[in-house]
This record gives structure tokens, sequence and C-alpha cells, in this order.
């Protein structure tokens, strides 16, 4: 576990020091740029860049995850049971759809830059988010929802506070899947014109320079794994903490 | 990169082992009866809505909606702004009013409690009947000899179709049909929908007309996106079933292997596809014979092996999470009837891992099939060529033309799999 953590962190340093100043790298990208092509991307800022694309990134995943909690909520109490069968099939319709049809066929009704790459990011985002809370709350063990019931609790206090925490780790790994997959994802969004990390990989294809396309990448990556790591390590705390761990290594 | 077509499979670390536990759990409380009988549910909720679906009520408003929002766009030339027309407008009144007719009795057919076999057929013939209407509209909008306009299917036109498509796949929940049925219902559908097309009562409308001028280039371009979903998942499982086998008999390849094909998943796919351009354009000027065989930097072969790459991983950690399912009983039994580890491999442990083998297939051509229109960026070719092309000059039916088949073809990828997976899963112990 240790050298793990300490090679993220290195990660993680060098990728601050490379938005921060990326001058200083301009040693190593130089070698795979050819006819005197710039080294480093010279078309903004890559730390706004990187901001930005996390800002969206966010705003998406935060969205998702309030409506496909609440959905999954809805379909799983009495009232909207007659939803679940449909709302299962179609997160699992949903899921055919590729990103660039949804992103381009946002545009007609939003217009170019960041609207359109937000649903879709957002539509995207809502499916494994709710396909997750769903089977955290459907396969919560019996005997617990059962003492619940028997020690008297209402609907809402079983919910608060026996189901939704018990299914926090489950509906956790449904937002870090979210997540990283909303990260690659908004690259594309710089297609219609959205200021993402894609900027620079676009810039890179057409001008064909490969030092842009790689440093757009790696930025990516490497932030795609880091968050990725960090979640999972949230979530494995939260089943310690709510002594599911046999459960999850299972 | 990950892929969203499917998360859970695609998705990284522990992804697949997720997904195979949701599939299982998904079949568990469905065959439990996970789904109260609709009387039951009724009674339960019997003091709010009495006697009415109450998908059905959602699904009568959306309609609503669709009947309030115009039903197609007019548009004098291919760039200007859009006019709207409602159905009234748009048809010559008996059609407008068969239709009106149509819609009322499939709103009421939703709203109650009918037979799900009922509810399905009244969905597709609405369908069917709302997608033959188009195209008949089509033609009533165009001025007499006029080449330049052209006529869309409106908001009002799609909503109708989305209220409609959810009775349909609500109904389709419901009857839990088996494999073949799934099929032969998907058959009729793209049999429907391929007459339609064939005998041309479609051609007066916007998209078709931009696949009037470019029907050479759509087919190959068609050819080429088949090629590459279908050709890098082919590539992936030959080499990536293999390669599970392998690493589940040696624990600590599979550990670092794992990791190197997550962090492969990570990388956007745009950043991929161009890092390849390089390194190919290096082999296909250097190896002899390479760009004989096709290779070279940019088009087909960097957009293959990118594929390749993003595919291996699902293929690899279910074959893996497959062989591990394997029942402890069975393997045991095998080995007392004295069968070497390569039989045991080849008549028990590949057989029983073969739906969750499959399982990750479904997940990767699905996720291809989407994937392939990136392609298009680095000359590669395929359906995101007209999406591209559709962005760059904000022409919608050009996108259309090109994301339609892309959702077609991986929507009937998904639900051929699914069946196949389901109908080698059954008879396996629980």
């Amino acid at each position: 576990m240790r050298p793990g953590i300490i090679v993220r962190l290195i990660a993680f340093a060098v990728l601050l020091t490379f938005l921060i100043a990326p001058d200083l790298f301009e040693p190593f990208f130089g070698m795979l740029t050819k006819n005197g092509q710039p080294a480093i991307y010279n078309q903004g800022s890559l730390l706004d860049l990187t901001l930005n694309h996390l800002a969206i990134v966010f705003a998406a995943t935060f969205a998702a995850t309030l409506i496909a909690v609440s959905l999954a909520i809805l379909v799983t109490r009495p009232f909207g049971v007659e939803f679940l069968p449909l709302s299962r099939s179609l997160a699992n319709i949903g899921q055919t759809f590729p990103p660039v049809a949804v992103l381009a066929l946002a545009v007609p009704v939003l217009g170019f830059g960041t609207a359109p790459t937000l649903v879709a990011l957002f539509l995207y985002g809502l499916l494994p988010i709710f396909e997750n809370t769903l089977t955290g709350l459907v396969n919560l063990p019996g005997t617990v929802a059962e003492a619940a019931k028997g020690v008297g609790m209402t609907w809402a206090q079983r919910l608060f506070k026996i189901e939704l925490p018990l299914a926090l780790p489950v509906i956790l790994a449904g937002v870090r899947l979210s997540t990283v997959i909303s990260l690659a994802t908004a690259t594309i969004g710089s297609t219609v014109a959205a200021r993402t990390l894609g900027e620079v990989i676009i810039a890179g294809l057409t001008s064909n320079n490969t030092a842009f396309v790689l440093q757009g990448g790696l930025i990516v990556g490497v932030l795609a794994v880091l968050i990725y790591d960090s979640l999972a390590a949230l979530e494995r705390w939260l089943m310690a903490r709510t002594g599911q761990a046999k459960r999850a290594a299972a | 990169m990950v892929w969203p077509n499917n998360p859970a499979g695609a998705g990284c670390r522990a992804g697949p082992y997720r997904r195979h536990i949701v599939f299982v759990s998904e079949i568990l409380s469905e065959k439990t009866g996970g789904r109260m009988s609709d009387t039951q549910t009724a009674a339960k909720s019997g003091f709010i809505l009495p006697r009415f679906d109450k998908l059905g009520v959602l699904i009568a408003v959306i309609a609503l909606g669709g009947v309030l929002l115009p039903f197609m766009i007019f548009r004098a030339n291919r760039i200007v702004l859009g006019e709207p027309r409602m159905i009234f407008e748009a048809l010559a009144t008996p059609e407008a009013l068969v239709l009106a007719l149509l819609l009322a009795a499939g709103m009421v057919i939703a709203l109650l409690r009918f037979r799900a076999g009922l509810k399905l057929a009244a969905s597709l013939i609405i369908l069917i009947a709302l997608f033959v209407l188009v195209g008949r509209s089509a033609y009533f909008l165009t001025p007499p000899d006029d080449n330049f306009a052209r006529i869309s299917p409106g908001a009002g036109f799609w909503l109708l179709v989305f209220a409609f498509a959810l009775l349909a796949a609500d109904a389709l929940t419901r009857l839990r049909l088996k494999p073949w049925p799934r099929i032969g219902i998907l058959a009729l559908v793209a049999l429907a929908f391929g007459i339609l097309l064939a005998t041309g009562s479609l051609n007066g409308v916007s998209t078709l007309k931009e696949y009037a001028t470019r029907a050479d280039r759509f087919w190959s371009e068609a050819q080429t996106h088949v090629l590459l979903a279908f050709g890098s998942v082919l590539i992936a499982t030959i080499v990536g079933v293999p390669v599970g086998i392998i690493s589940f008999r040696l624990p600590k390849l599979r550990a670092a292997l794992l990791n190197v094909l997550n962090i492969v998943q990570t990388i956007p796919s745009i950043a991929l596809f161009g890092l390849l351009i390089a390194p190919l354009a290096w082999i296909a000027a250097t190896v002899p014979g390479a760009s004989l065989i096709g290779i070279s930097g940019i088009g087909v072969a960097p957009a293959l092996v990118a594929l390749f790459a993003y595919s291996l991983l699902p293929v690899v950690s279910n074959t893996i999470v497959g062989l591990q399912s394997v029942p402890e009983a069975a393997n045991d039994a095998a080995k007392g009837m004295g069968m070497t580890g390569a039989q045991r491999m080849g008549w028990i442990e590949l057989p029983l891992a073969f739906p969750v083998i499959l399982t990750g297939i479904r997940i990767v051509l699905v996720q291809n099939i989407g994937l392939t229109t990136i392609a298009a960026l680095i000359g590669g070719g395929g359906f995101g060529v007209f999406i591209f092309q559709g962005i760059s000059q904000t022409a919608m039916d050009l996108v259309l033309l090109g994301a339609v088949p892309t959702v077609v073809l991986a929507f009937a990828a998904a639900v051929v799999l699914d069946a196949f997976v389901e109908m080698t899963s059954t008879g396996k112990p629980q």
C-alpha cells in the first residue's frame, strides 16, 4: 500500500508542476516535435483548461448523482415499483448510445460550447450511478430491513439511517465510474467548442503535433487515475466503517 | 479512456467484477419475483390511482406534449431557420385524423391496465404509423418541383416516438420474452423499417435527402465502421481469451496485466487514436512490407489498434472472472474422473465461464461501435465522418445520417448478444 501512495503523490506533484510551469518540460516534449513546432500548448493556459475541464465534469457528475440517486430511491419505494423494470431496461438501453451522437444532437438545441457537453456528460453520468444505487438499495441484507421495521422506524428513518448509509459504498462506486467516464468524454466536447483539455489534443491532431496530443492525453489520464484511486480509497474506508468489508471482499 | 457504453465492465480496477455481480443479482431478483403482479401493485397504492397504470400516466403526458409541439419542421433550404408545422398543418386532413385517432387510442391503452402483449402491439403499430406519416408529410409539405426545401421531423414527432417507444420497452420488459422471440421482434422491426426505406416512402425527409447525395460514400463508410468495430473485437477475443486463461493461472501476472490495461482505459480515446499515428507511421516507413498490407500513420490502422487496446481489458478480465466463478465442485468432480488440466479447461472450465466471457465481448462490441465514430477524426472513416462533417457545417440532418445508424447498430448488437448470453447461461447452477 505504502509505495502505491508514494507513486501517486509523485504523479500528482509532477502533474501540478507541469500545469503551473509547463515550460520546465519543454526539453521532454521537444523530442516529439519536428520542424520547430512548439513543444508546449501555446493557445491558452493548460492550468485554465484543466480547471475548466474539471469544473464541467464536477458539475455534470454532481447533478447526475442528485438525479440518479433520487430516481433510484423513487423506483425502489412502493409508489414507484411499477417503474422499476422499465427503468432498468432504460439504463441498459441508454448505455448503447455513443456519446459523440448525444453531443452532436444536443448542439441544435443548445448551440455550440459548454452547454451541450454538460448535458451529454450529465445524461451519461446518470446511468452508472442509477444502476449502482439500484443494486445497493435492492441487495441490502433482508435481516437489516426487518430489524429496522421491528424497532418501529418510519420509512424515512429506514431510508436515511439504514438503507442509504449501507448502500453508500456501492453508490460511490457508481459515482467513481461516472466521473472517470466523464473525464475522458469531456475531451470529445472540444469538437463542439467546449473549453476542455480536448482542445490540446485536437490542436495536436490538426497540426500533426504529437507533443500536444501526448500532453493533453497524459493530463486527462493522470487525473483520471488519481481521482479514481482516491474515490476507491474513500469507498474502502466507508465499507470498513459500515462493517461491510467482508461483503466487499467476497 | 473508459467508454460509457458499459461503464461497469469497461471500468477500471474491479469494474468487471462489479458488472458480474450486478448481472447475477439482476437475474436473481427477476427470477425470485422482483416485480409484483399488477393486481398486487394496484391493491397497494389503490387509494391514489385506482385503475390507471402509473407509467401509462407518464407516457400519456409525454405523448400529449408531443401533440402540442410541432410535428414537422419546414425549411426553405438547407441552412435557413425552420418553421414549425403542427399535425393538422403537416398532413392531409384524412391522414391527420387517422393519426389523431391512433394517438388517442394509444394513450388510452397506455393509461389503462391492459395486458402487456396488447400494449406492445399497440405501441409498435403507432410507431410504424408515425414513421409512415412522417414520410407522407414530407411529400405533402414539399412545394412541387422544389429541390431545395428541407422537411425534417420536429420535436413533437420525436417526443411521440419516445413516448410509445417507452410503452413498447415497458411491455417487452413485462413480457420477459425468451431470447429467440426477442431477436425475432428485433428482426421484425428491422424488416418493417427496411421496407419503409426500400420503398422510398421516407425519401422526402431531409436526412434521406442528405443520404441521396452521398449514397456510395454512406455504404463505404458503413463497411469501414462495421469492419473496425467487429474486427477489433474479433482480434481482442482471439488475443484476450488465451491471455485471460494464462493470467488466471498466474496471479502475479494477473495483477500487473490488469493494472496496465486499466491505465490504457483511462487515456481519452481521441488522444490514444492520435498517439498511435506516430509509431504506426514509423513502422510503415521502416518495416519492409508493412505499408503494403495497409499499415500507415493515419487511417484505418491506428483506429484498429486503438479499438483493440480498449477492448482488451473487458475481454481479459471477464475471462478471469468467468474462470474464477467456476464452481469448485465441478472441478473436483472432473479431477476425480481423472481429467488432465487441459481437459478440465476445455471441457469444464471454459464452457462454464463462457457466458461471462460473452458478456465481456458484448460490452466491448457495443462500446467499440460507438467509439469507432471517433476514428473519423484521424481519417479512419466510419459513420463519424458524417457526424463531424455535420457538426462543422451545423447541418443536423447530416449528423443524424451518421448518428442514427451508429445507435441502431449498437442497439441491435446489444439485443442480440444479450440474448446469446442468456441462452448460454440457462441450465447453469445458481
